[in-house]
């Protein structure tokens, strides 16, 4: 068999997991019920975790809580209001450009260093995995304070770089919080996204590489050839990943500005953060319960495109 | 590093000869292990670093007192060394609450993540190995709840469970944590692939029951899965902060991760409150360290497990 021909028809094989959508023909048995009783925990739980808040939250849309009156039915008044809500669509705005511009970055670095570790040439390569993997192990909550206190001119490392250079720079004002967010979400899920680029390509046979060295081809040549299209289908889910991720954005916003005098985070700064605001400082439940179905709806809209998009190229190949 | 390490890889190829020793002239190293490259180490070692700075900046600062912490660099020791006193100084402020911010969390975390470990593996093995009717639907409800985002579900939890006067007890965090639709997800793939049906359906002819079977005879071979769905478990419970931030309103039932920013709010530039940064700071290093013995410890377990879940991914 070329090596040409091997290249192509594997990785693409293993792409398309042949158990993956239905790893259940075992031996046709009657229909028997015996899995019920298996699935009937989840399936209750599920209900009452999944189902029935976001039915709830579906009626609780249709109120809304006046001062004078109580709470009135309004039909669909407040996803007309949310419609033309400038604050809703300025958190959405701003996570979608954070969506676009870090993730590149994040899962280009995931990348290129599943790649180094994986071409086995870096010295203490088991170090290097673990460490870059550790941050995912650490709270938000204590990712923020740390990058917060450390970074911060106040009491951390810019403070000590402005005093000795005589800069003037700030890592928290209105315009750079956002860049910071962004190097402590790459800094938190780089690892993670690495993890599942390196274990895809430890799953490609090693006498596809044996065959690629006794054809002479080079290690650039074996990335393209063989070892990008064995992560293709890992990227959708990285990218899928990543989008619900950075679409829920909360934590970094609701805790710097405890910390950070001028951040310029608002109240609406992203959309969760707003729905959080509306909800329990505003007690606007109803306006709360729509903005969070339609941040819902336009999160499953986004990462099913993407997943469709993603099946679509794999299977042009 | 052994390239073996993922059972896909070396599954019923027969021919794993390593390449042939090369020839006079040629390179010396082999496909298996090429030369190292400086450049390379060099590039993922500013990586590192990255990943490393502020985990060195924590564990520094976590050793200086408040009046160092203002004064000294971030990144240089304090005048004394005040990591026993902050830690002494954490677990007796305000009547030790740490403590029972500590236990909160233990109870959440372990309660939880088994629950859902359980659940997982009793759902997964009856996705792949049993029938009943409306799987298909089952199955499409629940993995296209994955992208369902978490924060977006949990201002409608908390309003159905206000209604149902559950929050602001344990319940409102427990519950939610009880259903991991990865996880199920994980199990089913696992299952379909590690425990043979011939298995069960020779212990069935024994005289098992369909539930001792479960526990009996796929049980053990799920534990790799197992693993790494409780861990996954245990990370994300003890890291949550939205859900019961929203859903716990008395410090008695905080965890850890409200805990801390309450005591950051303490100190902050807004408050007018006593400055317990070197608490705030030592408070954090605490609740990391059991987070990264765990991962560090069962590094073999979950890198099998998410390797599993990437392949079919």
């Amino acid at each position: 068999m070329d090596l040409a021909r091997q290249i192509d028809v594997t990785p693409a094989a293993m792409a398309s997991p042949d158990t993956a959508q239905d790893p259940a023909p075992a031996p046709r048995r009657r229909r028997s019920q015996t899995g019920l009783a298996f699935i009937a925990p989840f399936g209750a739980l599920f209900a009452l975790v999944f189902i029935l808040p976001i039915l709830y939250a579906a009626y609780l849309s249709f109120f809304q809580e006046k001062l004078i009156g109580g709470t009135t039915f309004v039909g669909l008044a407040n996803y007309a209001k949310l419609v033309q809500d400038p604050q809703f669509w300025d958190g959405v705005g701003r996570v979608i450009w954070f969506t676009l511009i870090q993730v590149p970055i994040m899962l280009f670095f995931a990348m290129a260093l599943a790649l180094a570790l994986d071409s086995m040439r870096v010295h203490g390569a088991r170090f290097t995995r673990a460490t870059i993997f550790l941050p995912y192990a650490v709270p938000a909550i204590v990712s923020t304070l740390m990058w917060g206190f450390m970074l911060g001119v106040k009491y951390g490392l810019f403070g000590s770089l402005n005093d000795a250079l005589g800069t003037d720079i700030d890592p928290f004002t209105p315009d750079t919080t956002l860049i910071s967010i962004g190097v402590m979400v790459t800094w938190a899920f780089t690892g993670f996204n690495m993890l599942i680029f390196y274990a895809a390509l430890k799953a490609v046979p090693r006498e596809l590489y044996e065959a690629a060295a006794i054809d002479g081809a080079n290690e650039f040549q074996v990335i393209r050839a063989i070892k990008l299209p064995a992560i293709r289908g890992s990227l959708v889910v990285t990218i899928i990943f990543s989008i619900i991720g950075t679409f829920q954005m909360f934590n970094e916003p609701q805790i710097l500005p405890s910390m950070v005098a001028n951040s310029g985070v608002t109240t609406y700064y992203t959309p969760n953060l707003y729905a959080y605001n509306l909800a329990f400082t505003g007690s606007q439940q109803g306006y709360a319960a729509a903005l969070a179905l339609v941040m819902a709806a336009i999160t499953i809209a986004v990462a099913y495109a993407v997943q469709i998009r993603g099946i679509r190229n794999a299977s042009d190949q | 590093m052994h390239p073996t390490s993922s059972p896909r890889a070396e599954g019923g190829k027969a021919s794993r000869t390593p390449i042939r020793h090369p020839g006079p002239g040629r390179r010396l190293h082999t496909v298996e292990n090429p030369r190292k490259s400086k450049t390379l180490t060099v590039m993922t070692g500013l990586f590192t670093l990255y990943c490393l700075l502020p985990l060195v900046w924590l564990v520094v600062n976590a050793t200086k007192s408040q009046a160092d912490f203002v004064s000294s660099f971030g990144l240089a020791p304090g005048r004394e060394f005040a990591l026993w006193d902050n830690i002494v100084q954490v677990f007796t402020y305000q009547d030790g609450i740490f403590s029972r911010w500590l236990l909160n969390t233990l109870l959440y975390v372990v309660v939880g993540a088994t629950v859902s470990t359980f659940l997982a593996a009793l759902g997964g093995y009856a996705l792949a190995k049993l029938d009943f009717t409306g799987k298909r639907v089952f199955l499409f409800v629940v993995l296209g709840s994955i992208s369902v985002p978490g924060i977006a579900l949990a201002i409608p939890q908390f309003l159905m469970f206000a209604q149902l006067g559950l929050t602001n007890t344990p319940w409102a965090i427990l519950i939610p944590s009880f259903i991991n639709p990865f996880g199920l997800y994980l199990m089913w793939v696992f299952t379909a692939e590690a425990v043979p049906t011939g298995l069960l359906e020779a212990a069935k002819i024994d005289g098992a029951g369909e539930f001792r079977t479960f526990l009996q005879i796929a049980t053990p071979l799920l534990a790799p899965a197992g693993v790494t769905v409780l861990l996954f478990s245990f990370v994300s419970i003890w890291n949550n902060y939205f859900l019961p931030l929203i859903m716990i309103k008395d410090p008695a039932w905080y965890p850890l991760t409200v805990g801390i920013n309450q005591w950051n709010k303490l100190g902050s530039t807004a408050g007018n409150g006593a400055l317990i940064q070197n608490l705030v700071i030592t408070s954090a290093l605490l609740t990391i360290v059991p987070l990264i013995i765990a991962f560090l410890g069962l590094q073999r377990y979950w890198q099998s497990g998410l390797s599993l879940g990437a392949v079919k991914g």
